[in-house]
């Protein structure tokens, strides 16, 4: 424990510098943006007069040099002030905390659907290397990889949707439906089916492929050739020995995805009408709110390191060989 | 035996090489089948497919034909999928190998860069990049490009990492080698063909990063795309389905077809490589 909670401490140092390389980017890029949130503010009212759009320039700090608003903009990010959103008129950790949830159960829900059934799939593919099973498992999940999750989720929602009617197309909820508890829990359910399962198919076939490709690195092993010396039963060696070795690189494989399924969820969120985090971004964009954009890109920035940051962690749990050296340095 | 023999006989590499020599000549051949602009009005709206001889996969909500959408929309995915991975392979392999030589404080500077641009989702990224500078296909082949360097670029550091120390570069800088020589005659072409390897993957993930853009309505909106079909065919998915299926399925093709083509690419890479 005690080494997990140094690695922690040492990742969470080592990851400020890359945050702030995140600000400034980003900062930058949408300084590049021609016209700002209050261009985008007036045209919506229908313009205003001089005073009126200096008076809201200066409310919003935009007369100021490019600078002292790079420097406003950190320092009120140290005190986790993500600033004013003027397409939703209030401060973005509010709009942002709000959609966040939506976001994170799409993504959780999706994760562990595509790693419990993928895992398993890698194992029965990669329990006998090269057999008809295997090729066919492959084959079919580097189909299910080419598939983009916005198409699958207007096609499952076309024919699970509206041809068959088993799922709602749309939301999170059935709205103002006064359910409670269960009820409300299934409902929620009932909504995600569609929308997970689209973004979860591509990340099944990645992880199947990823255990498959472990497994036949396990196999290869000593230990491997010594459990069937031994004269253990095929399954026995399958589940015992060589799936439960190559469970790691499939864990790794969870950090460095979580960043393609937020931007995967962009997506999926604008073709469930789901109101997550994604969907804020994409609304962020067509009100010109650079603000709001840019909280949205520090927030999700800061979501893959804490994933990150688990997984590792998780990691060094489970295998006391990884960080050891580090963090006894 | 050259890399072409080598592809051809992987059942992958065969596979991937006909979908992608098909979409290939499907692209070039699409202003000469239909010269008129695919956006152009030619029958009446939401047409169903194979009804019409004249409008095999039939027409839209504004009656524009689809199959010539179909087949320009095949310029547009590659060009775009191709451009953007190109973009990203040169600039990740010249930021990776740079950083691999470099070592030090150079190399320490460069991969958190790499960490910045790997911890923001890449589509994000792109998406933020388009609405700012505005929509038009070089954007859209730099917004995609922006997300997708960073792998190249650790994989071309690792390569050049690793070969640097091996005994035929100790060798070059014994005999008095320019180290510049070295880099560009010894390290890079031995560091490259992994990066070529994985440059399937980039492209494929190019296409599809291109179809969801247009597909929310941030691709140039003077080109028809796979993806604007598809969100074209969205607002009437319940009546005509086959407006956005359509599209879809050929984005799929294309990019099993790369993934294919890729597998193949890189079996007969490991071939090669573990006979030398």
């Amino acid at each position: 424990m005690r080494r997990a909670f140094r690695l922690l401490l040492q990742r969470t140092i080592s990851s400020i510098p890359v945050l702030l390389i995140v600000v400034i980017g980003t900062f930058f890029l949408l300084e590049a943006a021609s016209g700002d949130a209050v261009d985008a503010y007036l045209a919506s009212i229908g313009g205003g007069d001089a005073a009126l759009i200096a008076g809201l320039r200066a409310s919003y700090g935009l007369d100021q040099s490019v600078w002292s608003r790079l420097w406003l903009y950190i320092s009120s990010l140290a005190r986790f002030e993500l600033g004013w959103s003027v397409t939703f008129g209030r401060p973005i950790g509010q709009v942002v905390l709000e959609r966040l949830p939506n976001t994170l159960w799409l993504m959780g829900s999706a994760t562990a659907l595509s790693f419990g059934v993928g895992s398993l799939l890698g194992v029965v593919a990669g329990a006998k290397p090269g057999s008809l099973r295997d090729r066919a498992l492959s084959t079919a999940s580097l189909a299910l990889y080419a598939i983009p999750s916005f198409w699958l989720g207007l096609v499952l929602s076309v024919v699970f949707g509206v041809q068959l009617r088993w799922f709602p197309t749309s939301g999170v909820e059935t709205i103002a439906s006064g359910k409670e508890g269960l009820d409300r829990a299934l409902d929620i359910a009932r909504h995600l089916v569609l929308p997970v399962s689209a973004l979860g198919m591509i990340y099944l076939a990645l992880f199947l492929r990823t255990m498959r490709a472990a497994m036949a690195e396990v196999w290869r092993q000593d230990f491997a050739l010594a459990a069937s010396a031994k004269g253990l039963s095929r399954t026995r060696i399958v589940w015992r020995h060589i799936a439960r070795n190559a469970l790691l690189p499939l864990l790794t494989m969870l950090g460095v995805q979580v960043a393609g399924m937020l931007g995967g969820s962009v997506v999926i969120e604008s073709v469930f009408a789901i109101p997550g985090f994604g969907r804020l971004a994409q609304e962020a964009v067509a009100g010109r709110d650079a603000p709001l954009l840019m909280g949205i890109i520090v927030v999700s920035a800061i979501l893959v390191i804490v994933v990150n940051l688990l997984v590792d962690i998780a990691y060094a749990l489970l295998d006391p060989r990884v960080g050891a050296s580090e963090a006894s340095a | 035996m050259t890399l072409l023999t080598r592809l051809i006989r992987s059942p992958e590499g065969l596979a991937g090489l006909i979908i992608l020599v098909i979409l290939a000549l499907t692209a070039l051949l699409a202003p000469l089948f239909f010269p008129r602009d695919p956006l152009a009005i030619v029958g009446q709206p939401l047409l169903t497919p194979f009804t019409d001889l004249a409008l095999p996969l039939g027409t839209d909500r504004l009656g524009r034909n689809v199959l010539a959408g179909l087949m320009h929309g095949a310029r547009a995915s590659l060009a775009v999928g191709i451009a953007a991975a190109i973009v990203a392979v040169l600039v990740g392999t010249v930021i990776g190998t740079l950083a691999g030589f470099a070592g030090g404080l150079i190399d320490e500077a460069l991969m958190r860069v790499v960490d910045a641009f790997q911890i923001v989702p890449g589509f994000l990224l792109a998406l933020a990049f388009v609405s700012v500078v505005g929509a038009s296909l070089p954007v859209v082949i730099l917004a995609i490009a922006l997300g997708a360097w960073t792998a190249p670029a650790r994989l071309a550091r690792a390569e050049v990492l690793s070969i640097r120390e091996r005994d035929y570069v100790a060798a070059s800088r014994v005999i008095g080698m320019h180290p510049l020589e070295i880099a560009l005659k010894e390290v890079l072409p031995n560091a490259l063909p992994p990066v070529l390897a994985l440059s399937a993957v980039i492209v494929a993930g190019a296409v599809l990063t291109e179809a969801a853009l247009s597909f929310l309505g941030l691709g140039d909106p003077n080109i028809v795309t796979w993806g604007s079909m598809i969100a074209e065919g969205r607002t009437v998915l319940r009546s005509s389905p086959y407006l956005s299926i359509i599209p879809g399925l050929a984005l799929v093709v294309t990019v099993l077809g790369v993934y294919l083509f890729g597998e193949g690419l890189s079996e007969a890479l490991a071939r090669r490589r573990s006979r030398a």
